[in-house]
């Protein structure tokens, strides 16, 4: 059993002209600013981590090509279905900063303005994708010319709930694109102690339906398969695989140490693979990109950061809505515990002023 | 037998440690817990001592832990899975309670399950959606299978130990807010800490304060508040099977009882503490029994987990409550 593997753009930033997407430059100075704020978004949150004013972080260094790539080639219409690492997808569909921020520095009330068709993260892995090929299958139904895309990583794959998604999207064709962030680890498990199988894209196969392996670090192949595979998937071909393979270069979360686990040679490996290196040589080749839009672009993107970060730390979150977001209507039990919850903060207010 | 003061990692750590030494058919498996040593490092230096056959890392899947130990448990072996975080104990539940929890019933008695699930839970830690909640109802309600939370180092061992020991499958919940919260004597070596049996942490007449996890430091806080007061605070231990006979002595005596849990309100063990004192020891009271706990919405994430969480002050206001009824 063998799947293809596709590769348009190498490491050292050389590209297959047989294969190059033909875009403007308008649009591959937009894949790279995005990748580029994905990284510094990413490492600010770490930053931010470090000294208590966030939550337990996962980081997506090293796998920006496949978020912004991915990204980029679907539609603001298109259904998006994360796991939690797709910062890159977000920041890419027009999720604010801050609202991400908010998130991740624990308040739920970043739901509030998400903006349609991009669905909260998954925490619990692999359970997202039954819900991408569910409403991949409601636009099949309504005759929706829309397809659903779902982001998990390679550790996903052994839960049953990605098995039953796949097996689903065969049999009801639905217009789903499955995006498997294979970043090499699930925390500290390696891929070959995930699975027995070759290739995570082979699933597909068992299933019904095609997958590909791609070089999840080169932002111009993932951007063409995703695209073929939407347009696929729009068209009623149904579903495909797209196994992106790309490396985790950062501890699973702040709370994970990874030299238990991996050596620092094999990080250094990676490193030469860097996707964000690799377009800004292709960039350059192409006369696009030069220091000075550099340095130009990173002050923006900093002064950009600090700003999301600013007013994220200045939001307050509301204690009615733990109560408020329930359901619909607020049953008689939760208004009295949220009376019992606002009479304790009032009397320990009264407390603390007397 | 050599004491040393230890948390409640180390204390859980070296009860499986001492179990495996002992017992051959006693493993270990569940995600990282491995090379990792566990994302708590609960089960750090067991794979280095027992190697890969009996510390078992496994690929990602919830179900597949749970439904193959129970495949080993029938055959002889004695594991314990690690769940991850309590979050995602729910996928288990199809496998305890359709079968580890029925297979000595069903078959009767050609087999049975010694089985223990492990798994961090609750709140108080600043951690993400799925990992501060209090799930321990979901299991007490499976009939065949046994609900442990333990509150101390010492209990977490000796706890463990019996859990291990015990022929049926057991379900062990570890307060992960106390997992490093303070350390107490734990001695090397063998024993054990029976289950279904509560322990008074103090005796006191004037009101029984009945609690579990990592609300019994809470409730010992709340206590410090109301020092005027002699209160009778018993930690359960064990929340399946429950004893029935330390909650019924201690309200004879008090009349008064106030029940803390982390879990949401509605069918949270304190409703079943209730009707057992309804149904043994109604006439005694004095006041009407009165619950700290959860509200019946999802764990909030941290901006509003405090808001959700019962806390000391929260504790000493019901117990003043009671007291003065
Ligand atoms: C159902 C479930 N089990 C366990 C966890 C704890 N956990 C969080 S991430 C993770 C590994 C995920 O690996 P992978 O799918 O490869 O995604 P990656 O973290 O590498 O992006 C685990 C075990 C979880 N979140 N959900
Ligand atoms: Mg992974």
């Amino acid at each position: 059993m063998s799947v293809d593997w596709l590769s348009i753009l190498d490491a050292e930033g050389n590209v297959d002209e047989s294969l190059e997407p033909k875009l403007d430059t308008e649009t591959l100075e937009k894949f790279y600013r995005t990748m580029v704020l994905t990284r510094m978004y990413d490492d600010k949150a770490l930053k931010l981590q470090r000294q208590g004013r966030m939550l337990t972080f996962g980081s997506s260094l090293g796998q920006e090509a496949t978020a912004v790539g991915s990204a980029f080639a679907m539609k603001p219409d298109d259904w998006f279905f994360p796991a939690f690492r797709e910062h890159g997808v977000q920041i890419a569909r027009g999720i604010p900063l801050s609202l991400l921020y908010i998130y991740w520095m624990g308040s739920e009330d970043a739901n509030l303005k998400l903006p349609p068709k991009n669905f909260p993260v998954a925490i619990p892995v692999s359970t997202q994708i039954l819900h991408a090929v569910g409403a991949a299958w409601a636009a099949k139904i309504k005759k929706q010319n829309i397809a659903s895309v779902v982001y998990f990583g390679d550790g996903a794959t052994s839960e049953g709930d990605f098995h039953e998604g796949m097996n689903f999207a065969g049999v009801f064709k639905t217009p789903t694109v499955f995006i498997c962030q294979n970043n090499q680890y699930a925390i500290s498990l390696p891929r070959e102690k995930q699975t027995a199988s070759k290739t995570l894209a082979q699933k597909a196969l068992a299933y019904g339906f095609e997958g590909i392996q791609i070089d999840g670090n080169d932002v111009l192949a993932v951007y063409s398969v995703t695209l073929t595979a939407l347009e696929k998937a729009r068209s009623g071909g149904g579903p495909t695989m797209i196994e992106c393979f790309t490396y985790r270069m950062g501890p699973h979360t702040t709370s994970d140490d990874p030299t238990k686990y991996r050596k620092a040679a094999e990080v250094e490996e990676w490193k030469k693979k860097d996707p964000i290196k690799r377009l800004r040589i292709y960039l350059e080749k192409k006369g696009m990109w030069d220091q000075s839009r550099e340095d130009a672009m990173i002050k923006e993107i900093t002064d950009e950061v600090e700003k999301a970060v600013k007013e994220a730390e200045s939001y307050k979150p509301v204690v009615e809505n733990m109560f408020k977001y329930v359901y619909a209507d607020k049953p008689l039990h939760l208004k009295e515990q949220m009376d019992e919850l606002q009479g304790f903060i009032s009397k320990r207010r009264g407390n603390e002023s007397g | 037998m050599s004491l040393a003061k230890l948390n409640m990692v180390q204390a859980i750590n070296l009860a499986l440690f001492e179990e495996m030494e002992k017992d051959p058919t006693v493993l270990v498996m569940g995600e990282d817990v491995g090379v990792d040593g566990g994302v708590f490092r609960v089960t750090e230096g067991l794979l280095s001592k027992f190697g890969s056959d009996r510390v078992i890392d496994t690929p990602l899947a919830e179900s597949g832990i749970v439904g193959t130990a129970i495949g080993m448990a029938v055959s002889g072996l004695k594991p314990v899975a690690e769940i991850q975080f309590e979050g995602f104990s729910y996928m288990t539940i199809d496998q305890l309670a359709a079968h580890a929890s029925r297979i000595r019933y069903r078959s009767r008695g050609t087999y049975h399950c010694p089985l223990v699930v492990r798994a961090p839970y609750g709140g108080g830690v600043k951690a993400l959606e799925h990992h501060s909640e209090a799930v321990a109802t979901f299991y007490i309600h499976i009939p065949g299978l046994k609900v442990v939370i333990p509150s101390t180092p010492y209990d977490a061992k000796g706890l463990l130990i019996s859990s291990i020991r015990d022929p049926d499958p057991v379900m062990f919940f570890e307060p992960k807010k106390l997992y490093r919260a303070f350390k107490e004597e734990v001695p090397e070596g063998e024993y054990t800490v029976p289950l279904g049996v509560g322990k008074k942490i103090t005796e006191g007449e004037d009101l029984t304060l009945i609690a579990w996890g990592a609300m019994v430091r809470v409730c010992q806080e709340a206590m410090e508040q109301v020092k005027d007061l002699n209160v009778e605070l018993i930690d359960l231990r064990t929340l399946s099977p429950l004893d029935d006979k330390v909650i019924i002595d201690s309200v004879k005596k008090t009349g008064r009882v106030v029940i803390v849990h982390e879990e949401p309100r509605t069918l949270g063990f304190g409703a079943e503490i209730i009707a057992r004192i309804n149904e043994k020891a109604l006439l005694s009271l004095e006041a009407p029994v009165k619950r700290v706990t959860g509200f019946d919405v999802p764990m909030p994430l941290p901006k509003l987990e405090d808001y959700y969480l019962p806390n000391a002050a929260k504790v000493a206001d019901a117990i003043k409550e009671v007291a003065a009824f």
